[in-house]
């Protein structure tokens, strides 16, 4: 057990840590063409969205229940409505809290 | 910009929040779930990616450590184009770009993406990267001290603060329509695809959206012209 666990947190941290560093260094030997350049922050916010959009309804490949898109729709709101960054955090986590509180799922 | 920075500092300090109640619940779940200590740390320390963590100490206690490296692994692969997309904040030295690429994580790169220019930039990659990466950690011992006597992360709504802060920081971009096209079409694409792919996948697949876009607006052999430099 001890063994495989000490191989598991070595490969995993090895392999992500290539992931982030790789990128960093491949943004200097790629000769990116331009619009490619300009689309890499766009491919963030693509991968961000995506993250966002599946933790917010998905849990375990299934639905996510009401209570926690719920939550995360009216923190969105809130953030469109130009709220501090805290304050759509905490009306997101009370909103669904408090869904959950009054038995929604 | 005293203003500026005492903003970015205010939200920085509700992310690490945010960030170490997640850790602490990383920490008492891994702990209840029987895995040692030492592992539950090295994870935060090494690894320092949430979404991987937890599916990790899932598979590993449910005895398979094969499935966990490898869903790990293609849940943190997003990290390369975060790399590609952040890599003008960690400037030309090794020393910090060694060291900026660990703190690479979806807060720092989308706080550093909200910002309008170079230096605010790197101001909010590092604060960010350096104090969630605090912040995750203390979380991380804390949830292990307290393992069996925290109640359900779930009832706290802890859960909704992810996202909805991922889009909060997303927000001033998605106020433009491309940005937002794409936004949407990778979300979409990637919701779809989770019932049916492992972790880690659906979310790499919104990119599929942009490279279509990109093709089809700059033309075939543009969009493929990516070489490498002797």
């Amino acid at each position: 057990m001890a063994v495989s666990l000490i191989v598991a947190v070595v490969v995993l941290a090895a392999g992500t840590y290539a992931f982030r560093l790789g990128g960093v260094l491949l943004r200097d030997r790629l000769r990116l063409p331009e619009p490619v350049r300009e689309a890499l922050p766009l491919a963030a916010v693509a991968l961000l969205a995506a993250l966002a959009a599946t933790a917010a309804l998905t849990q375990g490949g299934g639905f996510a229940g009401i209570a926690r898109p719920a939550g995360v729709l009216v923190g969105t709101l809130a953030a469109w409505r130009k709220l501090p960054f805290v304050a759509v955090v905490a009306i997101a986590a009370v909103t669904t809290a408090l869904l959950r509180l009054a038995g929604v799922a | 910009m005293w203003t500026l920075d005492r903003a970015l500092v205010r939200d920085v300090a509700a992310l690490a929040a945010a960030s170490a109640f997640v850790g602490l619940s990383y920490g008492a779940i891994a702990v209840a779930a029987g895995l040692p200590v030492w592992f539950v740390v090295a994870m935060s320390l090494l690894v320092f990616a949430g979404g991987a963590q937890f599916i990790a100490v899932g598979l590993i206690s449910a005895g398979n450590p094969v499935a966990a490296v490898l869903a790990g692994l293609l849940l943190n692969a997003r990290h390369l184009p975060f790399g590609l997309a952040v890599a003008d904040v960690m400037g030309k030295g090794w020393g910090s770009r060694l060291l900026g690429s660990h703190l690479m994580v979806d807060e720092s790169v989308a706080f550093a993406l909200a910002q309008p220019d170079g230096t605010r930039r790197r101001r909010a990659y590092w604060l960010t990267g350096a104090t969630l990466f605090v912040a995750w950690n203390t979380g991380t011992v804390a949830g292990i001290a307290l393992a069996g006597s925290v109640g359900d992360p779930a009832s706290f709504g802890l859960d909704a603060a992810f996202p909805a802060g991922l889009l909060a920081l997303l927000m001033t971009t998605l106020r433009q329509s491309r940005p937002r096209r794409v936004a949407l079409v990778g979300a979409s694409v990637a919701v779809l695809a989770t019932p049916l792919l492992p972790a880690g996948l659906p979310v790499l697949l919104a990119l599929v959206g942009l490279g279509a876009r990109l093709t089809e607006r700059t033309g075939r052999s543009e969009g493929h012209e990516i070489r490498q430099k002797e």
